[in-house]
């Protein structure tokens, strides 16, 4: 009767049509030692399911971490702009300090002199930017090669 | 909500989603790291949870959804994980003998099922979930489901009477 019974419920549980009190009672019957031989075969598929069922995850989740990460990062970013602004003042303390009494820059008294001074001083800048210049010719090279190769 | 309140909320179904997320990408790892993303995408949105009546479906929902995501991304990069690939063949002749009477057969023949019949069997089967609870997961009716569920069973049976009578008939 009950074999009968087992029998009729694997027929529907293969249509997809058991309830889950059925397939309790499925599991049930194969988990138990006394087995019909002809239902065997089925054996290891609901020994499966319920050895799957046990399978658990071990790892701990970590939470809270995003709001204790918002503590630190105002804590961060308040102890940066302390930073910035205190070696600010401190660097413009400095510069506003050799701004020098006029007295103590160089100065001549006779104007050709200054005048000499003054065109060998322009004479000087002069030179630098002419070297300057001398290594942005090398561009107008590159320039004449790729009008070659890409012709306009 | 704090977060005793949520751990409670998710303790009774967070080795369920360990499970679904085990089935879909085989190895423990990547299922941690699954159940993981989906606690923490929970975590992250737990002011909105009150609004969903069904917390559990919905974390099973995310937890399909994020699997398949991963296959697919892996797929699509050709990264695949074949495990046994450099094992040599005399030990997995053994196993495979140990296997035969073992559960893990039916392991590997649900492994080859396609995935959404994969998260069918481990829903019901497995987890034993009602129908519209399934429903719900999956997104889609119970007709269907009870169809491509029987599909399932019947392929594991078919594949398991195949393993049981090679080299008998």
């Amino acid at each position: 009767m009950e074999l009968n019974n087992i029998e009729n419920i694997i027929e529907k549980y293969f249509q997809g049509e058991t309830s889950i009190a059925e397939e309790k009672q499925l599991k049930d019957y194969f988990s138990s030692s006394n087995v019909a031989q002809h239902l065997k075969q089925y054996q290891p598929m609901f020994g499966y399911f319920s050895q799957v069922k046990e399978q658990k995850s071990t790892q701990e989740i970590p939470l809270q971490t995003k709001k204790r990460n918002v503590a630190w990062l105002s804590i961060a970013a308040s102890v940066a702009v302390l930073l910035a602004a205190g070696t600010f003042f401190y660097v413009s303390e400095k510069n506003t300090t050799p701004v020098v009494a006029q007295s103590e820059l160089g100065t001549y008294d006779n104007p050709e002199e200054a005048l000499e001074a003054t065109q060998k001083a322009l004479a000087l800048l002069s030179n630098n930017v002419n070297v300057g210049i001398e290594s942005v010719q090398y561009i107008k090279e590159y320039e004449q090669s790729k009008n070659k190769i890409f012709k306009q | 909500m704090n977060q005793i309140v949520f751990i409670e909320l998710i303790n009774p179904f967070k080795d369920k989603v360990f499970r679904l997320a085990k089935r879909l990408l085989t190895s423990t790892e990547e299922a941690e790291d699954a159940t993981q993303e989906v606690i923490v995408k929970l975590w992250n949105k737990k002011e909105d949870l009150n609004h969903y009546n069904n917390v559990e479906a919905l974390a099973m929902t995310m937890t399909k959804n994020y699997c398949l995501d991963q296959l697919k991304s892996k797929r699509a990069g050709n990264l695949k994980i074949v495990h046994d690939n450099y094992t040599d063949r005399a030990p997995q002749l053994d196993k495979k003998l140990e296997d035969s009477n073992s559960l893990e057969w039916v392991e590997k023949i649900i492994s080859q099922l396609p995935e959404q019949l994969q998260i069918l069997i481990q829903l019901r089967d497995v987890e034993q979930y009602e129908f519209d609870e399934i429903a719900k997961i999956v997104n889609m009716n119970e007709t269907a489901i009870r169809v491509a569920l029987s599909r399932a069973r019947k392929k594991i049976r078919e594949s398991m009477l195949n393993t049981h009578q090679y080299g008998i008939k």
